[in-house]
């Protein structure tokens, strides 16, 4: 099992590579095509602002890499938003494309960013398994709508957004799955077991 | 619903936790992964590691630090204490740190949140503030571990803060820090009504009641205590299991 964390400058790689050594297993941290292209998952993490960190990606010719992987590929928060289509962050940043929903600055009464452990539900997936009802850990201030389609855990914050999405192989995580106890374990369990 | 958080929090010297109170009297609390691993099992929500002896020379030990409790919890964590650079940050970020803590150098320049708010994200940038309240009436900020007042209004200061990209409020009353006595809930209602940023309530828990307060009257997001929960007055389950009965969304 070759599990491979993409580092291109724009991510908590360290954290997610712990996490994953946690549970027994061995993470690359590469930005190296090769490297990626011969992954058997691949994750794409990600902190910090949209518009930066997509032209991180694109210096290093991941744009293009990314949305051909046919293996099963996990976006972490920031890395689930660039999979959208387009973000309202830092002026608008047109996103890779692989999900069509648009990713949105929450608006309203509580404090932004929505930073702290949330509940999830309508949890809809084999990575889900296992995962009731539960509270992981969110820290951002854009999110992803719903979209029936690819949604596949919701959370609600000023109103429902993604909490996680599917397409084919590719799963997005709006919450840390390596910051979020037992819980976030299991979750990267069952990608890694997919 | 959003939880309200729990935040134990590790002064660190030298690798290792230490607590006084009203910052002087450092006694040494035992080591800091066991510690964060305890507080962990527990169900602490977020962890706060201030270095409180930081200086150039032992950054390369803190590093190494850092990167231990990486290595050891699942649940997020702030490192605070003698940053004063993007490089500083970047260096942390890279052992794992999920969020830091700034401080005097903040005061001192203001820039370098708007420097890290940029580089890092918002989410990533607590700005800490120790303030007391003084014989005019009003609440000023402090630096030197609450020794020296910089003459700038508390509120002023996190209104300045926050426009420049301060990603979380980290407020310490320094006339109730030590004291359990209860947090600081005057200004910490005039804070929370302020900014828009979630708010971390610090300095004066001494019994469950003072959590509930926090959240209940104080408005924030977040309380942290420290020598309550080394010395084992109060544990975490005690506190949250009382919250969950007085009805405030928690993790348990």
């Amino acid at each position: 099992m070759k599990i491979v964390i993409i580092d291109y400058g724009a991510g908590n790689v360290f954290s997610v590579s712990t996490a994953i050594e946690r549970l027994g297993y061995k993470a690359v941290l590469s930005s190296d095509i090769n490297e990626i292209l011969t992954a058997d998952r691949v994750i794409f993490p990600g902190v910090g602002q949209a518009s930066s960190a997509l032209e991180e990606l694109k210096k290093r010719g991941l744009d293009k890499i990314l949305p051909t992987l046919k293996v099963p590929v996990l976006g972490i928060c920031l890395g689930m938003q660039m999979m959208c289509a387009h973000s309202q962050e830092g002026g608008g940043a047109e996103g890779l494309g692989i999900f069509p929903m648009a990713v949105r600055r929450f608006e309203g009464e509580e404090k932004i960013p929505h930073m702290g452990w949330n509940d999830i539900y309508g949890l809809d997936s084999p990575i889900m398994e296992g995962v009731d009802e539960s509270k992981v850990y969110f820290v951002h201030s854009y999110y992803v709508d719903v979209d029936e389609r690819y949604t596949i855990a919701r959370c609600d914050y000023m109103g429902e957004f993604s909490a996680a999405i599917k397409k084919d192989n590719f799963y997005g995580v709006q919450f840390h799955p390596e910051k979020s106890a037992e819980i976030g374990e299991r979750i990267i369990r069952n990608f890694i077991n997919l | 619903m959003l939880s309200k958080r729990i935040i134990p929090c590790l002064d660190v010297k030298d690798g290792r936790t230490v607590k006084g109170t009203n910052f002087v009297n450092l006694r040494d609390a035992g080591d800091i992964v066991e510690l964060a691993l305890r507080y962990c099992e527990q169900g602490a929500d977020e962890l706060v590691f201030l270095d409180i002896a930081a200086s150039s020379d032992n950054r390369a030990t803190r590093r190494e630090w850092v990167k231990n409790i990486s290595r050891a919890i699942n649940i997020p964590f702030t490192v605070g204490g003698g940053i004063s650079s993007v490089r500083d940050v970047e260096l942390l970020m890279e052992c794992g740190a999920d969020k830091i803590s700034i401080n005097s150098a903040a005061l001192a320049r203001p820039e370098l949140i708007s420097e890290l708010s940029y580089a890092f994200g918002a989410q990533c940038v607590v700005v800490a503030v120790d303030a007391r309240k003084e014989k005019d009436g009003h609440w000023y900020t402090y630096v030197k571990g609450g020794r020296v007042s910089t003459g700038i209004k508390l509120y002023d200061w996190i209104k300045q803060a926050c426009d420049r990209g301060a990603g979380e409020i980290l407020f310490t009353s320094m006339d109730h820090d030590g004291t359990h006595s209860g947090y600081a809930l005057e200004p910490l209602s005039v804070i929370t009504k302020m900014v828009d940023v979630p708010v971390i309530a610090s300095g004066g828990a001494g019994k469950v009641e003072d959590f509930y307060d926090a959240f209940a009257i104080g408005g924030v997001q977040a309380a942290l205590a420290a020598g309550l929960f080394h010395f084992g007055q109060l544990t975490i389950p005690q506190v949250k299991q009382y919250l969950k009965d007085k009805g405030i969304e928690i993790r348990l």
